[in-house]
This record gives C-alpha cells, structure tokens and sequence, in this order.
C-alpha cells in the first residue's frame, strides 16, 4: 500500500482548533498538570544538570558511534536468538512485519504503544492484508475506537475528555452501560481487551531503548499491556527507529531517571521491560519468536548533517510538548503528521521534506521553553532556525525539500530589509520616513490587518532615538 | 562587582524597534546609565542586531546587518542593550553565525562585550534606586530570551524590589510566552493572538496596573492587546518605569 | 541489488564524523540507613502495600493478608523455594486455592487470563530510589505471574534492596549476561489516560502486595 503523500496546513488546522474550546480547556488542562508534576521531579537544579549532561552526552555519543553500535547490536540480538530487519522506507519496514505475521498464519495481532508503528500507519496497513490489529495502551485503545490519531506522542487521547471517552465506549463496547467513573471506564477496556489479549496470534510493540552491549530491548510503560503485548502471544515483533540504540547496559540508568519523570512527572514508570530473548527450551511463556524492525524512514539522511543530527538525540518523553505555548493551544492534531510538539516541527520537515512540512518551522516564537526541559538537550530553537535556512536556501541539499520556500518576493523583501538595515544613511532616511508618514499607513494592510485583530496599531515616533541622543548629548563615539 | 571592573564608558545599542516606536524606553535606560557617572556612547551607525532575518532563515542578511554593528562599537567597552532579544542574538548567536569567516574572532569578542541593560545595572554597577513615586502594584514580564538566552529574570525584579512604593506581584504565568515571535505574529496570526489574549488575561488576573517588562517587542504585542480590549493596565519598559520613580513621577 | 541494510550503513558510514566525547559525571543517589524507609515510601505512593515481615512469619501473614480480601485462588510456582514454602505452609487450615504454574502457558492460558485471584513470586531484589522490585522470570517461576492475575504478592529479601539501578547493574553484573525478560515493577498496573485521573488494574495487576523479609528467606 502507497502511503498517501500528505501536507502540513498549520494555519487552517490552527484555526479549526483554536475556535473549539472544549479542545482548548482540555490541553491546557492536561498541560498545566504535567508541567506541575515534572517541575516537581527536578525541584533539585543541581542533580538536574548533571543528569541532564550526562543523558545528552549518551545520547550524542551513541549518535556518534551509531554506525558500530547498529552492527553490535545486531551481533548480539542475534546471538540472543533475536531475528533483525532493516527497512530503509516506511513501505518495507510494513512489508516486513507483515511477511513474518503471513509466515506465522497470524490473523488478529495485539499491539504495545508505538508511534513508529504510527509513522509507519502500521495498523492500515495490516487490515488491507487481512490482519486485525488491536491497541491495547488505553489511549491508544481509545483513539483506535474513535478512528482518530494520536494528539500527542506520550498521553494519545489528551485532547478528549471524560465525557466524550465515556460516549465513545457506551457507543463502541457492546453491553456496557454508559458511565463516566473512571475506574469503571478502565474496567471495561480491561475486559474487553483481556480476551484480544489471549487470543492475539502476535504482539507488535515499540522500543524506548535499543542496548548494544547485551542486544536487549528496553520497553516502559505503565498498564502492563507493553509487557503483555511482548509475553503472551507466541510471536512478538518490535519495531523502533534506528536511532534508538545506546551503547552500554549501564547507560540505561540515567536515562530512564530522566524519561518518564520529564514525561509524566513519575520517577519510574509502573514498569521496565527489558527483552533479550524469546522463550528459551524449558521456559514456560513468552514468544517463541522474536523479531525487531530498524527503520530508517530519513533517519540517517538527518544523521548526515552534524547539525540536524541533534534532532535523533531524542528520547521521546514529550516534554517539549507538555511546555509548549504553541502546542497547549493547538493540540496534536494541527501537526498533520505522526509527531506534534517542537520535536514534530524538527521531525516531520526533514522526514516528510520542507516542501510537505515547512510551515511548522515558523509555527514557533523561538521562546525556547521546549529547549529549557528537553532532557538530551536538543537546541530546538536553534535547529528549527537552521531549517528555516534550508527551507530559503537556493542550493540547500542537507534536507528533504530545502530550498522549497524560496520565492521572489521573499527574497526581494529581505534585500530590501538588508538595504536599509546595513547602510547607516539609507536606515537614518527610512527611520525619518516612517517617523513623518508611518502612522498613516492603513490597518487594512496586509501585516498590519493580521496584526490589529487583536491590537491596536503600534505608533511610530515622531524621532529617533537616534536624533534624541544626539539633541541630548550623549556621544557619538 | 569590584570598583575595578566597573568601566567609566559604555555603548549603547538602542535596538531599532526602541529607535523607531519607543524612543523614550532608550532614552531613560541611558539616562540610568549617565546618572551613575558614566560616559555613555550612542554610535550614530548602529542600526539592528539582525535578529528578524536569521529568524526567517535568511543568514546572509542577517550576517550582512550584524557586521555594521560589528564595525559600529569598535572599542572595549561593554555594549549595554534595553532588550534581552536583541541582547540575545548579539550574546549567544554572533558567534556562530561568523563561524568560519574572517569576522569570526571580533564577533567572538563582540559578544563577549555584550549585557541586557538591568544585568549591567545589577552585576556591573550595583545601583541603589530612591523610590520617589506614588505605592502602585506591578507585575514582571520577562521576554523568552531575557530570561533563556541571557539567563535575566531575577536582576530586574531586584531592581524593582528596592523601589519603596512599587509592590511587585508574580503573574503565575510570567514565564510563558506572549505570543510575539516577530514574524510569527503574522505568519500564525490566529496562535499568536491567542496567546497575547492569554498573556493580558493572566496579567489582568495579578490586580497590577502597570506590566513591566525589559522587552519592547513583547510590551507592542502586549500593549497592542491590552488597549484594544480595554485592559485595566499599561505596559512599560523598566528603564523608563525606573527612571521616573527615581524623579518622583 | 544491495540490501536495506546496505544502503543504511553507506549513509550513516558516509556521514561526517563526529567525536564521542567523555561522559559527564554524575552520581546516582543514595540512601543509606533510610534505604528501607524510601523503599516502603516510593512503593506506597504508588499504591502498593509493603509489609516487612520476619522470615518465619511470611506464608501466615500472607495467608491473612489474601483471606481479608477474599482471593480465593493463588497462582505459585511449585518448584520454587518461595513456593515450596508456601505450599508447606498453606497445607493444613484454611487457605486459598494454590494453582500451580507447572505448564506451558499454551496449556493453563484461560485460567491465567480469566481465573487466578492473586500469585506469588520472588523479587530478585529492591531499588529504594524508585520504590522498584527487580523481577527475573525463570523457567520455574514464569513471566506472567507477575503480569495476569489482579494481585501480585512479591516477596523481597531486605537485604536484596539497593540504593539505585545504576548500583544495581553495576553491582551485580547485569551486562555480563541478561535474562529472557527482566522487569522493574513499581507499583500496580495503572493508567492516566483519560483526563489524567489515575486508575490502576487497567492491564496488570490492580494490587501489588510486596512481603520484605527480613533474615534467610527459606
């Protein structure tokens, strides 16, 4: 199945969503609560900083061993009886999973949380063959029954509310009563899903850590179904980017006292799955077959560019989006593609090409607040600045689609800003200028009629600070 | 801050939004600056730090408009700026954007001359305010860049802590951002004037009647907001907020 | 035709070097004579009930523990010291069911999904700074018990509890030879997907009951 070319249309998603307030008090709620919670967990600046540089600087230097670590970490799972795939495209990373599900008869497959499967649109894929996948983390049981995307890479469903969750599930599971208690709620997808669990002919989940050294596969979360996913079934196919490997066991310390507390403010997820085998002889659960899919999907054209390669440090504990101004009143769905957030605005551009995603890099002020909690301390401010760069540059080759934003009025605007802001006569002229005629200019213009939506016109001054300094003395050198 | 390290000239770079829109914020932060006995140089060449072309990607613009800045404050004294943006940009990005060219090495120490205008009052100078004007309640906002790139947020507030009369109160939101972005204003118009809406609100909330704030990007975005909704508060820069508590009005 | 995998490696291997560089220090915490009282604490945040309980004691405790509840079947594994012990001492009186994990899960799956109350395991061990037991399955003592039944009963030795996971891999060697599954549980099963309202159960266990033994563990 071709996977259907996509543009980002920020603007008009941006519109549909800040126009719905349900939407809106429901981010900025589940935001507000997150930001507390992490803000909580790193009270101590001190054990912060350093935890932090240490993260990062695994983080960075797995990326700068990569190539070593992709090949011992393939020696070793293999050892451990572990079967590994590379897919260079999203195409064949879904025509594997799905030859190793045919090879087993597979009909009906339970899945962990994994949003490269989502990347992958994994699931659409399965049922065109034949194959019924079935979420099993809540929120992503939720949106699977909703027919919806994730709106975010930690918490899926955090755009919906109680109320709107209890109506789906009274309208989508047969013989529950609608209600909207909680525990009443989670009830009802643990019973429904029990029996998708027992009867799964696979489990397909995601990967948080990839670990060289012992060729083990590091899964957190905190329901169970993770673990489920990867022991009940007899067959269990892990699919990660390539991205994800760390080079040594003990690297997996600081990490995970890292992700979820930024995530979701806990020290620890519920738990801490770590695979390195299937069912050994004389064991009595687990797949008997395991199997990990490496995608590329543009990865290691990102990993190209010494820069942009900051961008695969990540971790994916979502942080950026908790403390994002942009995201908490946009929500997830305006990012069009697989990841939201300041990650998504760095992640889709140079994945999907400038010229599908290239409005996301100026949907940001630049406030940095994404970079000030990231925990691998990916410059995001700096790298989106970077591919606006690429996004305007004639002979950009470093990203997928760079060059794509260039046009001949961009380019004669800030020619025209360069001329007058490098020439100290020609800006003295044009500040004269605007000082004499520039409030005449009518709000109906094009900036001006965005810009007074919300406010009034801002007011040029009749001098200069220029002209004020030199009538009240102060020196000119 | 020993006596030793305090210089007897500064530059000051004025920032063309202050230039253009808000000549008196610059006015009274030099004015801060020669009331504590020092020579204050305003070259009349400098123009704009480059921040809205690097921010659109155009690099070669901006490296364009920062070399004359470059070329305008040729000596060694520290070049105080009333805008932690701008300052910003100057601090932690000249650097890199000469990477590799034959200016490198003086933007290196270019940036190194650099400090937002309340730092240097506070780190350099250690200025003592008289508070001569009436009790009003205020707020602070910091710009994002203030306070990520520069590492500002408590000097300001130290300053406004020594005034007598001025209750300071914590918006509870300070920290987020108001929505400016420079071309992000009218790229995402509709986001950005949802956050604005949110940034007076919040500051509505806090009872103040006057917002103050470091930054004239963010005080045209949150003034234009707050007088268009009939908002019962002003925003200020702290140079000019300071300065006229100093004279009594 | 080059393979996937290939073409992968030419890019990565084509790209410009980068320097790995030095790791940062940093020290993982420690606790040490309130190692206990962190354990008990992390673990009671989220919600799981610790007992600390003398090594004779820890079969009847648990029999009363399980009986307040009403659990009225309990998983265990037979050929292991913890379940021997168990068995030896729930055999006279009255307690609850023991169902014996002795099989390949394809032969006892339904019970498992659908009927055991509760199951007992051994911890491996503790980590104090994230109230964690440490869980290495093994053929006699498999994965899912830990995982399918409403509650879990671990039973941890005191002396087996460690400051962090950093001391606990670097301690005991864990890279020199990794188990089919090994598992950090940290509470019960839980949830906060919908409106960020905790809610435990939702997949895994709905209780976790952690036994800390003081003295041998017989």
């Amino acid at each position: 199945m071709a996977v259907e070319a996509r543009k980002s249309d920020f603007t008009g998603k941006a519109h549909v969503a800040l126009n719905d307030p349900k939407l809106r008090a429901n981010f900025r709620r589940a935001m507000d609560g997150l930001m507390t919670k992490r803000a909580a967990q790193f009270a101590d600046a001190e054990e912060w900083t350093s935890l932090r540089a240490r993260g990062a600087a695994i983080r960075a230097n797995a990326l700068a061993k990569l190539p070593e670590l992709l090949e011992l970490l393939e020696a070793n799972l293999t050892r451990n009886g572990i079967k590994v795939h590379w897919a260079e495209t999203v195409a064949e990373g879904n025509a594997i999973v799905l030859d190793i599900l045919q090879k087993a008869g597979a009909k009906t497959v339970i899945k962990g949380k994994s949003m490269v499967s989502e990347e992958m649109h994994l699931n659409a894929h399965l049922e065109a063959n034949g194959i019924t996948p079935v979420e099993s983390d809540l929120g992503e049981y939720i949106i699977q029954l909703a027919g919806e995307a994730p709106s975010h890479i930690v918490m899926p469903c955090i755009h919906m509310n109680k109320v709107e969750i209890a109506e789906l599930f009274a309208d989508k599971i047969k013989n529950l009563t609608y209600t909207e208690d909680v525990d009443e709620l989670c009830a009802a997808a643990r019973a429904a899903l029990r029996g998708a669990f027992a009867g799964a002919d696979a489990g397909i989940s995601g990967v948080n850590f990839l670990v060289a050294e012992t060729g083990s596969l590091v899964l957190i979360e905190n329901e169970g179904n993770g673990r489920l996913s990867t022991t009940l079934p007899p067959l269990h196919i892990a699919v990660t980017g390539i991205e994800k490997v760390i080079e040594r066991l003990e690297d997996v310390a600081p990490l995970l006292s890292l992700l979820p507390r930024s995530a979701t403010g806990q020290i620890i997820t519920t738990y801490v799955n770590m695979i390195s085998s299937p069912r050994k002889p004389g064991e009595k659960d687990g797949p008997k077959e395991v199997h990990l899919v490496l995608l590329d999907n543009g990865r290691s054209r990102v990993y190209s560019d010494v820069q942009l390669a900051d961008t695969l440090r990540c971790i994916r504990c979502a942080a950026c989006m908790n403390h994002c101004p942009v995201y908490t009143r946009v929500g997830g769905h305006t990012y069009t593609f697989t990841y939201p957030g300041p990650i998504g605005k760095l992640l889709s551009p140079q994945l999907e090409g400038l010229d599908c995603a290239g409005d996301q890099v100026h949907a940001s002020t630049l406030c940095g607040a994404c970079a000030e909690v990231c925990p691998v301390q990916i410059p995001i401010p700096d790298l989106l600045a970077r591919l606006r760069t690429e996004a305007v540059h004639p002979t950009s080759v470093a990203v997928k689609g760079g060059g794509s934003a260039r046009s001949l009025a961009d380019s004669l605007g800030w020619g025209g800003w360069t001329a007058m802001y490098s020439s100290p006569l020609v800006y003295k002229i044009s500040t004269r200028v605007m000082g004499l005629v520039g409030n005449l200019m009518p709000a109906s213009l094009p900036m001006l009629k965005q810009w007074t939506s919300v406010r009034t016109k801002p007011k040029f001054a009749a001098k200069s600070l220029h002209q004020l300094a030199r009538e009240r003395g102060f020196s000119n050198e | 801050m020993p006596a030793a390290d305090r210089p007897d000239s500064v530059y000051f770079f004025g920032t063309c939004l202050i230039d253009m829109f808000y000549p008196e914020a610059g006015l009274a932060g030099m004015e801060l600056l020669r009331r504590e006995g020092l020579k204050v140089v305003f070259p009349q060449k400098q123009t704009c730090c480059g921040q809205p072309a690097r921010n659109n990607g155009h690099q070669d613009e901006a490296r364009a408009v920062a070399r004359l800045q470059l070329d305008a404050f040729p000596g060694d004294w520290p070049i105080v700026v009333p805008s932690g943006s701008c300052a910003g940009m100057m601090k932690t990005h000249y650097p890199e954007m000469f990477e590799g060219t034959p200016d490198h090495a003086r933007a290196v120490a270019f940036s190194a001359r650099v400090f937002e205008l309340t730092q240097f009052l506070v780190e350099v100078l250690d200025v003592k305010l008289a508070d001569k004007g009436r009790p009003v309640t205020i707020t602070w906002h910091p710009s994002c860049h203030s306070q990520r790139e520069m590492g500002v947020l408590d000097q300001p507030k130290a300053l406004l802590r020594q005034l007598s009369n001025v209750t300071l109160v914590e918006n509870p939101r300070e920290k987020e951002c108001c929505g400016f972005g420079g071309s992000f204003s009218v790229r995402q118009p509709e986001v950005s004037a949802a956050m604005v809406t949110d940034k007076v609100n919040s500051i509505e909330a806090t009872g103040a009647t006057q917002v103050v704030s470091g930054d004239c990007g963010c005080l045209m975005n949150i003034n234009g907001a707050a007088e268009k909704a009939a908002k019962p508060f002003t925003g200020r820069h702290i140079a000019e907020f300071i300065l006229e508590r100093c004279h009594g009005r | 035709m080059s393979s996937a995998k290939d073409r992968i490696m030419a890019r990565l291997k084509g790209a410009p070097k980068r320097p790995a560089s030095a790791l940062p220090d940093w020290t993982p915490p420690a606790f040490g004579d309130q190692r206990m009282a962190r354990f008990r604490a992390m673990l009671e945040a989220a919600h799981a009930d610790v007992h600390e309980v003398p090594a004779a004691e820890w079969p009847e405790r648990l029999r009363v523990i399980l009986a307040d509840k009403g659990v009225g079947s309990v998983l265990f594994a037979p050929k292991t010291a913890t379940g021997a012990r168990l068995a030896q001492a729930w055999s006279a009186g009255e307690s609850p069911k023991l169902v014996a994990y002795d099989r390949s899960v394809e032969d006892i799956k339904d019970q498992l999904v659908h009927e055991v109350d509760a199951a007992v395991t051994l911890a491996r061990g503790g980590i104090a700074q994230t109230g964690s037991l440490v869980l290495w399955p093994t053929p006699d003592e498999p994965r899912l018990m830990s995982l399918l039944p409403p509650i879990h009963v671990a039973v941890v030795d005191k002396s087996r509890i460690r400051d962090s996971l950093a001391e606990t891999l670097s301690a005991e060697g864990w890279n020199t030879g990794m188990p089919t599954n090994a598992v950090l549980v940290s509470g019960p099963s839980k949830t906060a997907d919908i409106e960020q309202t905790l809610a435990y159960g939702v997949h895994g266990p709905k209780e976790l009951i952690v036994l800390v033994i003081e003295g041998e563990v017989e």
